[in-house]
């Protein structure tokens, strides 16, 4: 993970340096031209300080690790944290570097500007919250979203600049220079409520999802209306009064319907453009990741060009797509894209909020109107209310569950101000309006009253009104189950009422999107595994998996893993002479289980229960298959060249099917050197660094270790080979276990599928290959086991059939250990 | 009895909307339809459900429609096996996914969530025993993953037995080697699907107005071409 995060802070920070050398680039030129000029005077100097030459990315890498310490300091202190949200720390903070630079400079000569902003700042923000979108709760609940975020916003800017333009003309605060247009041009900067300033206090609240979709897809949806009223008004103010006419009006009208949806869908064509993209990057596999970032970057920027909602158009982007992208790319890239999508947004969002607080620090805009200033704070709030209050009641008759009041309170004081409006006082044009300083200002205090206060109060407020938290739990596998039993019974039941609703619009859609979406977006492999059920119950054998490992090296040996079946077969069927004869087998198939252990996390499902019998099964027979492969094709070749591990364009390990072998072969070449040398009395090679703990302490006497051997196998074969013996499974006797059950059903066999049936086949085989490893171990049988373990169902040989099907030995092969339980 | 099918009087609909919580615009409705897939008759039957072509793309249509012919959802005693309903049945069962209404008390609350799961628990019981056994809970996964067939049985019953599994630790605990974990049970089904907000989820708008008439002439498409 490390390098993912190296990798973001890295694109962050070029991403920062590319902003601050345009401006740059002409006095760096200079200054180039004067080391020119100044070497050529006095002859080669081995060493120079060339600060000019590094100057601005210099600068910008070092506000981002000051920002970032910032974040670190204040993270560290938990006390702090749990009580002040940390975005509001962060403007702290972002105040005192402020008063540090005023110090030095007199002026403030770091801000906040709205390129740097816009451009660099914002978009990986959204870009993260589209992609991480949670689409079902944001389209279940669209319907009440747009209405606040259209209307509602609307409502808020108007509402806003009437009240402060009658205040004005009631003489509330004194004499200032600013029309009504001037004013609803401050209402519509400040209306909209802000993705990251909301995102970064409601994500420590865990408010419920659905108010928390609420209030944040408001927040992100709510940029088209500000785009299109902000350069209405922003038009008004430049035509003037007077030459404004219904034609002004309605073709302000009709550009929010092309802003908005404009912007829209121009990001799903993005998203689209970003799907197809993924479906053919099987060969670029390291930098697929950087398809979702350039291509979510430019969706924000041609919206920016064609003067659409950029937001708008990011935002959709990253809905569109998500899902097919995370189906097409291999997991390793959907984790990088994860993991790097929140350094960058998480990053993006500290130096907003640091810069938001340096910016502040700057005497030349500050003008100080008290009537003004508390006027616009108690209207933003108050309207905020009646807004949300008037919107939801209306809404409540239509939806299924109605906000409740306390639901209310709370999305009417999740009205937080931002950057946004900061970036867009500052686009303002001072010629046009003679106060925009006072705006700015007042913009500033309303961001830090609504980042501060409401934030710091966010959390009290939101236990004293018992508002309903988010459940933060995962879902266990049968409440999955159960959610998907719903989705299908509510449409059924919808479907036999004769009603048209939700659901039956949802299923129609699923129907289509599965018919042709899937189809156009989705690589053909990718599609199977589209089941979330699946899909949790594949990270729950993960789960398992990980901690039946992990238990077993607690107890000091990886050696469980294996002595399932074929250790256990193996004793009972040759008996103890059998065993004293060849003690190196024993340890070295011990051995093997050490090695085998990372093929073993394929991410196939396959740990639970019969499911896990049965691919143990498999997967022992693809391990026997494969060294009989390996040996006839590698054994006595030369060996293959060894892929460097350092390549730029591969970073999986031993995933490739040659180093794979390579491994195999080294081991094997062990192997043969210590079976040689112990039959002949000589000492183990101690180069073989992979042993276990336990087997390094062994002597090479065969007697010595095999009753160690044996002491350790026969006690896990006691405890029906499982760790934890609370499931257990004994062949004899009854089913403890009702995962079980079918096994004793007379028609399982039949139902087991061809390759399955081998393995068993296999097993049946084990007795004589273990007896013939009394020879020398270059027949192939002996070998089997040995080889690496891996799950490929195309890898059959016909060598395996000759393998004599032996009932008995096929009922013990059942004998696997079932895997532990998931912890109560 | 006949009239009270073919149009309900006054008298049945406030019967009805006090057993069943519905208005009677939303019984009127309900009525059409009850109509219109039993072809005018007073009961209907299972093959009546066999119409509805939107369901027949539903994995799990099978026992949604077997939920129906439950006697045990219909609150009162019937010996033989249910093979038609009447109207009043149809409306008892549909009113198990009405939303709850606004002004609702805490208890009565919880009285509808354990009514609605109850119903619930009754669709996967299907043997009607009181316990959904693994073989039961195996037949529901592999109805839900019949959809997708890149997904084997076999996939399939791997997830109904880690889903059992789950449930045996987290209702017992820890379990004794040699016990046996024979089905949920309702009050282990209630602790199970504790964190679950069924109340606010088995829901379906019904409409006060009529919208059987959008569905009427699919329907009848669907019942001519059939």
């Amino acid at each position: 993970m490390g390098l993912h995060r190296h990798a973001g802070l890295w694109l962050l920070v070029s991403a920062m340096l590319l902003c601050c050398v345009s401006p740059l680039k002409a006095e760096l030129k200079n200054s180039q031209h004067d080391s020119h000029s100044n070497s050529n005077i006095t002859g080669i100097s081995i060493v120079s300080f060339k600060w000019e030459h590094v100057k601005a990315p210099y600068i910008v890498a070092v506000w981002v690790l000051v920002c970032f310490l910032c974040k670190l300091v204040i993270e560290a202190n938990h006390h702090v944290t749990s009580i002040i949200p940390e975005s509001a720390l962060l403007i702290c903070a972002g105040f005192i570097l402020g008063g540090i630079i005023w110090g030095a400079d007199h002026q403030q000569t770091f801000s906040l500007t709205p390129v740097v902003f816009f451009y660099y700042l914002l978009p990986p923000i959204i870009v993260d919250s589209g992609y991480h979108m949670p689409n079902k709760l944001f389209f279940s609940n669209l319907g009440a979203i747009l209405v606040h975020a259209i209307i509602g916003t609307c409502w808020n800017a108007a509402t806003l600049g009437l009240s402060l333009w009658g205040c004005q003309k009631g003489g509330a605060m004194g004499d200032l220079d600013i029309g009504l247009l001037q004013y609803l041009l401050f209402g519509s900067l400040i209306a909209a409520v802000d993705p990251v300033a909301v995102l970064a206090v409601f994500e420590q609240v865990h408010v419920n999802d659905v108010l928390f979709i609420l209030v944040f897809g408001e927040s992100l949806l709510n940029d088209g209306v500000t785009v299109v009223l902000f350069n209405v008004f922003d038009a008004f103010v430049t035509l003037g009064g007077a030459q404004i006419d219904a034609v002004e009006i309605i073709k302000g009208i009709i550009s929010f319907f092309v802003v908005a949806f404009g912007g829209s869908l121009l990001g799903m064509v993005f998203g689209i453009l970003m799907c197809f993209l993924t479906r053919c990057t099987k060969n670029i596999e390291i930098i697929e990741p950087g398809f979702i970032f350039v291509v979510g970057y430019l969706s924000y920027l041609t919206a920016e060009m064609l003067s659409l909602s950029a937001i708008l158009s990011c935002v959709f982007c990253g809905v569109c797509c998500q899902k097919y992208i995370n189906a097409n790319m291999n997991e390793n890239s959907v984790k990088t894209v994860k993991y790097v999508m929140k350094v960058l947004a998480n990053g993006s969002e500290t130096m907003i909020f640091v810069f938001l607080g340096i910016s502040a620090i700057d005497k030349t805009i500050w003008v100080w109107n008290t009537g003004f200033i508390l006027l616009t704070l108690l209207f933003i709030f108050v309207y905020r209310f009646i807004g949300v209050f008037l919107l939801t009641w209306p809404l409540n008759r239509y939806r299924l569950v109605p906000l409740e009041f306390i639901d209310q309170l709370i999305m009417g004081f999740g009205g937080l101000r931002g950057a946004v409006a900061y970036g867009l006082a500052v686009m303002m044009d001072e010629k046009k309006i003679k106060e925009k300083n006072l705006m700015v200002s007042t913009t500033l205090i309303v961001v830090f009253f609504t980042v501060i206060i409401q934030g710091i109060l966010m959390k009290p407020v939101v236990t004293w009104l018992k508002v309903k938290r988010a459940t933060l739990h995962d879902l266990t596998l049968i409440e999955k189950v159960q959610n998907r039993v719903f989705e299908h019974m509510l449409v059924a039941v919808e479907d036999i009422s004769g009603q048209i609703g939700h659901n039956y619009f949802r299923d129609k859609w699923k129907n289509f999107e599965e018919k042709w979406m899937m189809w156009m977006l989705m690589k053909p492999s990718a599609r199977k595994t589209q089941d979330h059920v699946f899909s949790v119950f594949h990270q729950l054998n993960l789960k398992d998996a990980v901690e039946y490992v992990t238990e077993g090296e607690r107890s000091g040996s990886l050696e469980f893993i294996r002595n399932d079946s074929v250790l256990i077969d193996f004793k009972k069927k040759l008996g103890d002479d059998m065993l004293e004869a060849m003690p190196d087998v024993t340890a070295d198939t011990s051995f093997d289980q050490g090695i085998m252990l990372p093929f073993r996390r394929d991410p196939v499902p396959s740990v639970s229960l019969e499911m896990h019998e049965q691919t143990m099964n498999g997967l022992r027979e693809m391990e026997d298959l494969n060294s009989h492969h390996l040996l006839q094709e590698h054994l006595y070749k030369g060996r293959k060249q060894h892929r460097h591990r350092f390549s730029r364009n591969h970073l999986s390990i031993n995933t490739d099917e040659d180093e794979v072998q390579e491994i195999f072969q080294r081991t094997m070449r062990k192997r043969l050197e210590s079976f040689k040398s112990a039959k002949m009395g000589m000492a183990l090679p101690k180069t073989i660094s992979k042993h276990t703990k336990k087997e390094q302490q062994k002597t090479p006497n065969g007697k010595n270790r095999i009753s160690v051997d044996e002491d350790y196998e026969f006690s896990e074969a006691d405890s029906a080979s499982g760790y934890d013996p609370s499931f257990t499974y004994r062949a004899g006797g009854g089913i403890e276990n009702p995962a079980f059950m079918a096994d004793l059903d007379p028609v399982v066999p039949l139902q087991i599928p061809p390759w399955l049936a081998e393995a068993e086949l296999d097993s049946g085989g084990v007795a004589p290959s273990q007896r013939a490893q009394a020879r020398p171990p270059l027949t192939a049988g002996d070998l089997r086991r040995l080889a690496p373990l891996r799950i490929s169902t195309q890898s059959t040989d016909s060598f395996m059939m000759a393998d004599i099907p032996d009932a008995e030995q096929r009922r013990d092969s059942f004998d696997l250990p079932p895997p532990p339980p998931p912890p109560p | 009895m006949g009239s009270l099918q073919s149009s309900p009087s006054h008298q049945d609909y406030v019967d009805l909307a006090e057993k069943t919580g519905f208005s009677f615009e939303q019984i009127s409705i309900l009525h059409k339809r009850f109509k219109q897939l039993s072809h005018n008759e007073d009961k209907l039957r299972r093959e009546h459900f066999g119409q509805i072509t939107d369901l027949h793309a539903n994995p799990i249509r099978e026992q949604i429609v077997e939920a129906f012919f439950d006697k045990r959802n219909f609150y009162q005693e019937i010996e033989e096996p249910v093979s038609e309903i009447s109207f009043e049945n149809f409306l008892v069962v549909m009113s198990n996914f009405r939303p709850p209404s606004d002004n609702m008390s805490q208890e009565k609350l919880v009285k509808v969530r354990k009514e609605k799961l109850r119903f619930l628990f009754n669709m996967h019981d299907t043997d009607k025993d009181g316990t959904i056994t693994l073989e039961e809970y195996r037949h529901v996964v592999e109805e839900l993953l019949s959809y997708y067939e890149a997904l084997e049985t076999e996939t399939a019953r791997g997830i109904a037995d880690a889903a059992m599994l789950e449930v045996a630790s987290i209702t017992r605990g820890h379990m004794e080697p040699d016990e046996f974990y024979e089905g949920i049970t309702f009050e282990h089904f209630l602790k199970l699907l504790e964190g679950f907000d069924i109340e606010s989820r088995m829901n379906i708008r019904f409409m006060n107005m009529d919208t059987t008439t959008l569905c009427k002439l699919e329907c009848r498409n669907k019942v001519c071409s059939e």
